[in-house]
C-alpha cells in the first residue's frame, strides 16, 4: 500500500514496465501520431539548434574580434532600415510556416473517427476510473485494443486535472462541469504511463496520496486480449463473492482513501467496518448495515461520518452484482 | 510637518550638491519624497523577497533530489513551491526592475529631478509594504499550497491554506504596481530634460514606458478576477465553481489575460537594461535604435493578445487555439528584432568584458534558449505533450531567471557605482557570473530534457527514471546558490570597504554617468541641457571617455 517510502509512493505507476527510450528527449512511441510528433519536435529543435548557434556565434565571434584595444576606436554606428526589415520579415515567413505545420498536424489528430471505442474518462482527487463502452468500469488501469482508434470522453468530479500520456503525445484537462475529448490510435502493445499534469493538490496525512501520484496505465493489448478482460471485469470468473469484491474495492482505488488496518485516511478505516456504529456529521448516528455501505457507495455525501466532511468521496456506479460483492468483502475486514 | 524630511520642501534645506545618502536617520528614509532613497527601499524589500525565494527553491530542489520524501512531506512541498512562486512573482520580479532600478534612473536618464508624483511614488512603495504584510501573514497562518496561479476550484473551494491573506497580498501589491506604471508614464511625457526628445530618449526609459503601459492597463483584470475569487471563497458566489453554476475555465482567462502582460511587465524593462549595458560597454550607439525602442511597445500590445497559449490542453475550442497559437508566434518577431539589434551593436564596437557587460551576453545567451523554447510552446501539436511539464518550467526560468534576473543583477553591477558612489571587486564579481551562469544552466538545461521525456510540474514525488536529470538540476540549483552568496559578499564588502567610484567608471557618454558618484541630491549639479543622443560616442572627446 501507498506508504511514505519512495518507490512504493509510485505503486500504481510502478506497475508500467520501464519504457524503453526511442530518442534521447523524448520517450517511446506507441500511438499512430506518435511519430509525426516527434517529426515537427526535431524540426523545430533543429531550427532552434541553428538559430542558437548563429546568433550566439556571432556574438562571441564580435565580443572576440572587436574587443577593446588601445587606439582602436568603435565605429560610428550606421542603421539599416533594409536590414531591419529582413530580419523582421524573413522570420516572419519562418513562423508562418511554422503555425501552418503544426496546426495542421493538429487538427487532424483532435477528430476522432466515426468507429472509434469511445471510453468515460473520470478524474477524482486523487485516480483515475474508467467506463468502458459495456458499462464496466474500473481504476487505475484502462485496457485498450491495439491499432483501434478510440475517443476518450473525460470528465472530472473535483477539481482540474489533466489528463497526460507522453508515450501517446497527448495531454487534455478534465474540467469539473464539462466534458473535454481525446483522440488517437494505439499501435503499439505495451503499457503507457499515465500522469496527472494540472495540479490538485494533496492529502494531509502521509501517504494518502496527490497530484504527483495520480497515475493510471494504459495497457495496449491484442483485441483477443481485450476481449478476455472484457469478460473478466464483468463478472466474478471463479472467484469467490468476497474475493470479487477486494479486486473491485482495489481496481477502483479506494484504498487510497480507505486504510484497512484501522487508521483513518481520507475516509474511514474498513477495518471492522460492518456492524460499526458511526457519528454521522449531522450529529445522529448509524449502524453500518448492507443498506448503509450501498448508500455510501452510490451517493457517498448522503450520510457522512463525523471527521470526515472534507472527503469529497466521488459517487461510484456499479452493477449489484458487483455491489453485492464489494459488500461482502468488507464483512470480511475485522 | 516639520518630521517630514524632503529633498524639495521643509525649512532646513539639505545641500542640494550633497550625496542622497547624506542624511542619516530612519525617519530621513521612511518619510522620503526623493525617487532615489525610494527606490533603494524598493531595492532592500524586493533583495529581501529575492532571498526569501531563493531559499523556497533550494528547498524544492532538495526534496527533489532523490524519489518519495528526502525532507519534506507532500503538503509541505505544495506549500513551498507555491510560496516560491508567489514571493517571486509578485514581491520580487515585477517589482524588481521598474520599481527598484526604474524608480532611481528614471529620473535621472531623463534628466530630472524627481519623478512626476513624488508622494505619490513613496505611497506606492508603502502599499507594497502592506501588500507584503499581508503575504507574511499568510505565510505565518500556513502558507498556500495552490501554486501561484491559483487555479479554480482548487483555490476556491478544496485549498485548506491561507488562501484569501495571500490572494489580498496580490490584490493590494497591484495597486502598488498601478499607480508606479502612473507616475512613470507622466514622468517620461512631462519631465523630460529641455532638449531630451523623444528619440533621444534613452532605450530603458522606453522599456521602462512600455512596461508602464502594461502595468496601468493589465493590473486592474488581475485585481478584479481575486476579488471575484475571495468572493467565491468567502460568499460563496458560484462564479468560478461549477458546483455552483461557474466556470474554472473563466477564471483561467481571467487570470491569464493579465498574468501573461505580467510576463512582459518582467522581460520589456530587462530588456531595457540589455541594451544601456551593452551600448556602454561596446562604446557605440545602438544598432536600430528606434527599432529596440518599437520593440518595446510591440511586446507590450502582442502581450495582451497571446493569454490563450496557456490554455491550450484546456479544452477550449480548437479554432481559438489556432487563433492564439498564430498570434503567441508574432511575440517571436519584435523579441527577434532585439536581439538581432543587439548583435549588430557589437559590430565594430569597442568591446569590454567587464561583469555587467558579462551579464549583458548572458542575457542574449539565456534568453535566446529561453526564447526559441517557446516556439516549441508556441506550436500547438508540440505543445500539447509539453504543457505543464518541466519543459514550460525550464522555459519560463530562462525567460524570468535568464532574462529578468540576469539583467536585474547585471543592472546592479552597471549601476552600483552611482546607487552607493563605491566600486565593487571585479575579480569576485566575475567569478559570481560564472558560478550563476554555469549553475543557472545545469539547473535548468537539465529540466527540458525532463519534461520532453514527460516529467510533469509541480510534482512531489516521481518515476524512478527520472532521477538521475533531477539529481543533476539539484546540484546546478546549489551551483547558483553559491553565485548568489558570493555576489552578496562582493556587494556587502564593497558597501564596507570599497574603492571610491569616480563620476563615470565606465567611459559612458549616458547623461547619469556625467553627475556625481553617488547621485547627488537634486540628481545634477546644474539643471541639464541635453545637446546629443545618449549614445552619441562618435561626437564624444577622449575626456568624456577617460574612466573617471
Amino acid at each position: 500500500m501507498a506508504s511514505v517510502n519512495g518507490m512504493l509512493l509510485f505503486q500504481p505507476l510502478l506497475d508500467a514496465k520501464e519504457p524503453a527510450s526511442d530518442t534521447a528527449q523524448l520517450p517511446v512511441i506507441m500511438s499512430s501520431s506518435g511519430a509525426g510528433y516527434d517529426a515537427l519536435y526535431y524540426f523545430i529543435y533543429w531550427f532552434s539548434v541553428v538559430f542558437f548557434v548563429g546568433i550566439v556565434g556571432a556574438m562571441l565571434y564580435f565580443v572576440w574580434k572587436y574587443r577593446r584595444q588601445k587606439g582602436v576606436k568603435a565605429a560610428p554606428t550606421k542603421d539599416s532600415t533594409k536590414l531591419e526589415l529582413t530580419w523582421t520579415i524573413i522570420p516572419f515567413f519562418m513562423i508562418i510556416v511554422m503555425f501552418h505545420v503544426s496546426f495542421d498536424f493538429y487538427i487532424h489528430n483532435a477528430v476522432a473517427s466515426e468507429n472509434a471505442l469511445e471510453v468515460r474518462v473520470r478524474g477524482q482527487r486523487w485516480n483515475w476510473s474508467f467506463q468502458y463502452p459495456n458499462g464496466e468500469g474500473e481504476g487505475s488501469v484502462l485496457y485498450l485494443p491495439v491499432n483501434k482508434p478510440v475517443k476518450l470522453v473525460m470528465s472530472s468530479s473535483d477539481v482540474l486535472h489533466s489528463f497526460f500520456i507522453p508515450a501517446f503525445r497527448l495531454k487534455k484537462d478534465t474540467v469539473p462541469g464539462m466534458y473535454s475529448q481525446l483522440a488517437f490510435t494505439p499501435t503499439r502493445e505495451g503499457e503507457a504511463q499515465v500522469f496527472c499534469a494540472e495540479y490538485c493538490g494533496a492529502g494531509e496525512k502521509p501517504g494518502s496520496g496527490g497530484h504527483y501520484s495520480m497515475g493510471a496505465i494504459i495497457k495496449v493489448v491484442s483485441q483477443a486480449e481485450y476481449d478476455k478482460h472484457m469478460q473478466e471485469i464483468s463478472g466474478p470468473g471463479d472467484k469467490k463473492p468476497d474475493e470479487w469484491g477486494k479486486e473491485l474495492v482495489q481496481k477502483s482505488g479506494c484504498y487510497t482513501c480507505h486504510s484497512v488496518d484501522g487508521s483513518a485516511g481520507t475516509g474511514p478505516t474498513y477495518k471492522g467496518i460492518f456492524g460499526r456504529k458511526e457519528n454521522l456529521s449531522d450529529g445522529s448516528s448509524v449502524d453500518v448495515d448492507e443498506n448503509y455501505l450501498r448508500e455510501s457507495i452510490l451517493r457517498p455525501n448522503a450520510k457522512v461520518v463525523k471527521g470526515f466532511e472534507n472527503g469529497n468521496m466521488p459517487p461510484f456506479v456499479f452493477t449489484d452484482a458487483k455491489l453485492d460483492a464489494i459488500i461482502a468483502y468488507l464483512k470480511t475486514v475485522k | 510637518m516639520a518630521t517630514v524630511a524632503s529633498p524639495h520642501s521643509g525649512t532646513a534645506a539639505p545641500d542640494p550638491h550633497a550625496s542622497y545618502l547624506a542624511q542619516k536617520g530612519l525617519a530621513s528614509w521612511l518619510f522620503t519624497l526623493d525617487h532615489k532613497r525610494i527606490g533603494v527601499m524598493y531595492l532592500v524589500a524586493v533583495l529581501v523577497s529575492f532571498l526569501l525565494g531563493g531559499i523556497m527553491a533550494i528547498l524544492v530542489r532538495l526534496e527533489l533530489l532523490t524519489p518519495g520524501r528526502t525532507i519534506m512531506d507532500a503538503t509541505t512541498y505544495n506549500h513551498v513551491f507555491s510560496l516560491h512562486g508567489v514571493i517571486m512573482v509578485f514581491l520580487f520580479i515585477i517589482p524588481s526592475i521598474p520599481a527598484a532600478m526604474g524608480n532611481i534612473m528614471l529620473p535621472v536618464q531623463l534628466g530630472t529631478i524627481d519623478v512626476a508624483f513624488p508622494k505619490l511614488n513613496l505611497a506606492s512603495f508603502y502599499i507594497y509594504c502592506f501588500g507584503a504584510c499581508f503575504g507574511l501573514y499568510s505565510m505565518i497562518h500556513g502558507g498556500v499550497d495552490t501554486g501561484w496561479t491559483f487555479y479554480t476550484p482548487y483555490s476556491s473551494k478544496f485549498s485548506n491554506s491561507a488562501v484569501i491573506p495571500m490572494i489580498g497580498a496580490a490584490f493590494i501589491m497591484g495597486f502598488s504596481s498601478i499607480l508606479t506604471g502612473v507616475n512613470f508614464i507622466a514622468t517620461v511625457h512631462k519631465m523630460r530634460a529641455k532638449g531630451l526628445t523623444w528619440r533621444r530618449l534613452p532605450l530603458f526609459c522606453w522599456a521602462l514606458y512600455a512596461t508602464s503601459i502594461i502595468q496601468v492597463l493589465a493590473t486592474p483584470v488581475l485585481a478584479i478576477t481575486l476579488l471575484l475569487l475571495i468572493f467565491e471563497r468567502v460568499l460563496h458566489l458560484g462564479i468560478f465553481d461549477p458546483s455552483m453554476g461557474g466556470d474554472p475555465v473563466l477564471f483561467e482567462h481571467f487570470f491569464w489575460f493579465y498574468s501573461h502582460p505580467a510576463v512582459y511587465i518582467m522581460i520589456v524593462p530587462a530588456m531595457g537594461v540589455v541594451s544601456e549595458i551593452i551600448c556602454t560597454f561596446s562604446r557605440r550607439a545602438p544598432f536600430g535604435y528606434f527599432f529596440i525602442a518599437m520593440s518595446s511597445l510591440g511586446l507590450a500590445l502582442l502581450g495582451f493578445l497571446v493569454w490563450g497559449h496557456h490554455l491550450f490542453v484546456a479544452g477550449m475550442s480548437e479554432y481559438s487555439t489556432m487563433v492564439f497559437s498564430a498570434l503567441t508566434f508574432l511575440v517571436g518577431i519584435p523579441s527577434g528584432v532585439k536581439v538581432f539589434n543587439w548583435i549588430a551593436t557589437l559590430y565594430k564596437g569597442s568591446i569590454d568584458l567587464r561583469s555587467p557587460m558579462l551579464y549583458g551576453l548572458g542575457f542574449i545567451f539565456l534568453f535566446t534558449i529561453g526564447g526559441l523554447t517557446g516556439l516549441f510552446l508556441a506550436m500547438l501539436a508540440v505543445d500539447v505533450h509539453l504543457h505543464d511539464t518541466y519543459f514550460v518550467v525550464a522555459h519560463f526560468h530562462y525567460v524570468m531567471v535568464g532574462g529578468t534576473v540576469i539583467a536585474f543583477v547585471g543592472g546592479l553591477h552597471y549601476w552600483w557605482p552611482k546607487f552607493t558612489g563605491k566600486m565593487y571587486d571585479e575579480g569576485k564579481a566575475r567569478i559570481a557570473f560564472a558560478l550563476v551562469f554555469i549553475g543557472f544552466n545545469v539547473t535548468f538545461m537539465s529540466q527540458f530534457v525532463l519534461g520532453s521525456r514527460g516529467m510533469p510540474r509541480r510534482y512531489y514525488d516521481y518515476l524512478p527514471e527520472f532521477t538521475t536529470l533531477h539529481q543533476v538540476s539539484t546540484v546546478g540549483s546549489w551551483i547558483l546558490g553559491v553565485g548568489f552568496i558570493v555576489m552578496l559578499v562582493m556587494f556587502i564588502e564593497s558597501l564596507a570597504s570599497g574603492k571610491k567610484a569616480t563620476n563615470n567608471p565606465w567611459g559612458s557618454v549616458a547623461l547619469e554617468w556625467t553627475t556625481p558618484s553617488p547621485l547627488p541630491l537634486h540628481n545634477f549639479l546644474k539643471v541639464p541641457v541635453i545637446t546629443k543622443g545618449p549614445y552619441d560616442y562618435h561626437l564624444a572627446t577622449e575626456e568624456e571617455l577617460s574612466e573617471d
